[in-house]
């Protein structure tokens, strides 16, 4: 036997993900924003954005890479900080979307019955209203702030990710090794937390990775509606600034905010292809 | 068949109950009392009280959510709040401006992707469907607001091929102001639904019945428009027919940025007015809308693959 078959699963989608060259970069780039974002929090080494530090609409210029705003602020340093939110609002709508969708998924999955009919009834109850007016509505009677932004985004999350373990988990519970686990002795916690759902994770990396894209470009949407974050730099907010601006030739705050916004959610889309195959049992070892 | 629709219509009610659920605890349970926030801040404690008697909101909940229910059954939504309309001859207006905007341009979009799918799908792995699969990933990374705000500004202001704002019902006057919003449309649909079309047709592409076909002679061409599109049919009648009812519900942003006075600027105005009544009214019709189009994409498939039966 030799070295790569004793490989596991894991290990092998690892090296898979690396070997393949965009998908790496992507990486690296999700975690170079990702470390900026715990800089901009913890406030450490990063360009003042909140003093004005010259007059209002300079263009971009040796000093002020991206210009500066109305109140002659940096705008690069806006970008840099605007990292944080929406690294932020990506992490927090995941770890408020996925838990959901996957117990949600896995239970009605699992149990079947009743059980998966009301939960079924739910999921579509859920999914027939569309998400928009479903973000509007919760960011609309929670007020303004990050805070609605992140329960918007979160409880609208996780319908798909349901959906999807829900499948999985039925098909899966009838496979050997789960009548195996139940000769054993194994009780229904055991073999749907222990057995089950280790086999699904790969879904839950992909989707996390959809979540974060998808929380990054509603956040913008939001702010446009007026609805996201106060008193913070964030790329929604300067996109949504653009507005008056265009008109007066400044296009700097929206080209600044928009790439930044791209590089990251492409990084995202890239990898989250990648991790599908990477991820896929069936290519192992391909 | 019939008993399958039959069943299908009838499970619209648990959901509906569910749906009003849903916006009832969002806008009677969690929003708190509007009424101090309609009348302001130097509201009397009388004026108060006669504004909640006249909303129907000092009834228990119970009889309030049953009002939400009552209303997606019967399609009566009361006034609007901001400018006391009836709110169904609001939407009754606002439809037009609104699909003349979203039809012809998910028409476009829609074929446009499937015929762009089968050319990269045609040349797979080959630089043309690199560069196009890279052009879909990038295109879907740039977000909506900032493709809206550069070509109204770049295309309407900069160089004045189309109208900046505003709308016009008659045809074909409404054609200069939908035109440019409509093509915004189709750019943003193209990136995910070539990615998509794309995939379902690969899905196929090695099926034993494409060899098949192959093998007896037929064109790669015969073989994906004859063979494969009409096997990919399924997935992407769903992909398609569940898009129609946000087309009813209009393009929200679109709207907002090109002031047409459409069904999404409907209820952006709301939004912007803590309008309650014409929001939930939005979101109970766009969820039957849903559900009677998820119904359609069943019977659709019985159309495109005579194997699948319903029961």
């Amino acid at each position: 036997m030799s070295a790569q078959d004793t490989k596991s699963l894991w290990a092998d989608a690892f090296s898979r993900l690396v070997r393949d060259r965009w998908a790496l970069i992507s990486l690296v780039i999700v975690l170079v924003y990702a470390g900026i974002a715990v800089l901009a929090t913890i406030g450490w080494g990063l360009p003042d954005w909140k003093t004005s530090q010259a007059s209002e609409y300079l263009a971009p210029n040796g000093q002020f890479w991206l210009g500066t705003d109305l109140f002659g602020r940096d705008v690069f340093a806006k970008v840099i900080h605007g990292t944080k939110i929406a690294m932020s609002v990506g992490l927090v709508t995941s770890l408020i979307a996925i838990p959901i969708g996957v117990f949600i998924g896995a239970i009605a999955g699992y149990f079947g019955g009743w059980i998966d009919d009301i939960i079924s009834w739910f999921i579509t109850t859920f999914s027939s209203i569309p998400n928009i007016m479903l973000l509007i509505s919760i960011t609309l009677i929670m007020g303004k702030g990050l805070v609605s932004v992140y329960l918007a985004l979160g409880i609208t999350g996780w319908v798909g990710l349901a959906r999807l373990i829900r499948g999985e988990v039925m098909k899966h519970k009838e496979r050997e090794y789960v009548h195996a686990a139940s000769a054993i002795g194994g009780g229904h916690f055991r073999k749907l937390f222990i057995h089950i759902l280790p086999n699904v994770t790969h879904l839950v990396i992909i989707n996390t990775s959809l979540q974060f894209q998808t929380a990054i470009k509603s956040e913008v949407i939001l702010s446009y509606l007026g609805l996201g974050v106060q008193g913070e730099p964030s790329w929604g907010t300067m996109i949504d600034d653009a507005r008056q601006e265009l008109a007066r030739g400044v296009w700097w705050q929206l080209a600044g905010a928009t790439f930044a916004m791209f590089l990251v959610v492409l990084a995202f889309n890239i990898l989250g292809d990648a991790l599908r195959d990477s991820l896929d049992p069936k290519l192992k070892g391909k | 068949m019939t008993t399958y629709i039959i069943r299908r219509l009838l499970y619209m009610i648990p959901v509906i109950f569910g749906v009003s659920f849903i916006i009832f605890v969002l806008f009677n349970v969690v929003a708190g009392d509007p009424a101090p926030l309609l009348l302001g801040k130097h509201a009397t404690v009388q004026q108060i009280h006669d504004l909640r008697e006249q909303l129907g909101l000092n009834k228990p909940l119970f009889a309030q959510y049953m009002d939400v229910v009552k209303s997606a059954f019967t399609f009566d939504f009361g006034r609007s709040w901001a400018t006391r309309q009836d709110i169904i001859e609001m939407i009754r207006q606002g439809a037009w401006p609104s699909l003349t905007l979203t039809i012809p341009a998910f028409m476009i979009s829609t074929i446009l992707s499937i015929l762009l799918a089968l050319v990269v799908a045609f040349y797979r792995g080959k630089g043309i469907d690199l560069t196009i699969r890279f052009l879909c990933i990038a295109g879907q990374s740039i977000s909506s607001v900032a493709y809206i705000l550069f070509f109204q500004y770049f295309f309407a202001y900069k160089l004045g091929w189309f109208e900046i704002s505003g709308y016009e019902p008659e045809f074909p006057v409404f054609l200069s102001y939908v035109a440019l919003p409509g093509i915004i449309w189709i750019v943003l649909s193209l990136g995910p639904d070539v990615r998509f079309f794309r995939t379902v047709i690969l899905d196929e592409i090695y099926q034993d019945y494409v060899r098949t076909a192959r093998a007896k002679g037929l064109g790669e061409i015969t073989v994906l428009l004859k063979h494969v599109l009409r096997n990919a049919m399924i997935p992407i009648i769903t992909y398609v027919v569940i898009q129609i009812p946000f087309l009813i519900l209009g393009a929200l942003l679109l709207e907002s940025f090109f002031s047409i006075p459409g069904l999404g600027g409907i209820t952006l105005n709301a939004l912007n007015s803590s309008d309650f009544p014409v929001i939930k009214a939005m979101a109970v019709l766009s969820s039957i809308a849903y559900i009677l189009f998820s119904l359609l994409t069943d019977v659709l498939y019985t159309l495109a693959d005579p194997r699948v039966k319903l029961k």
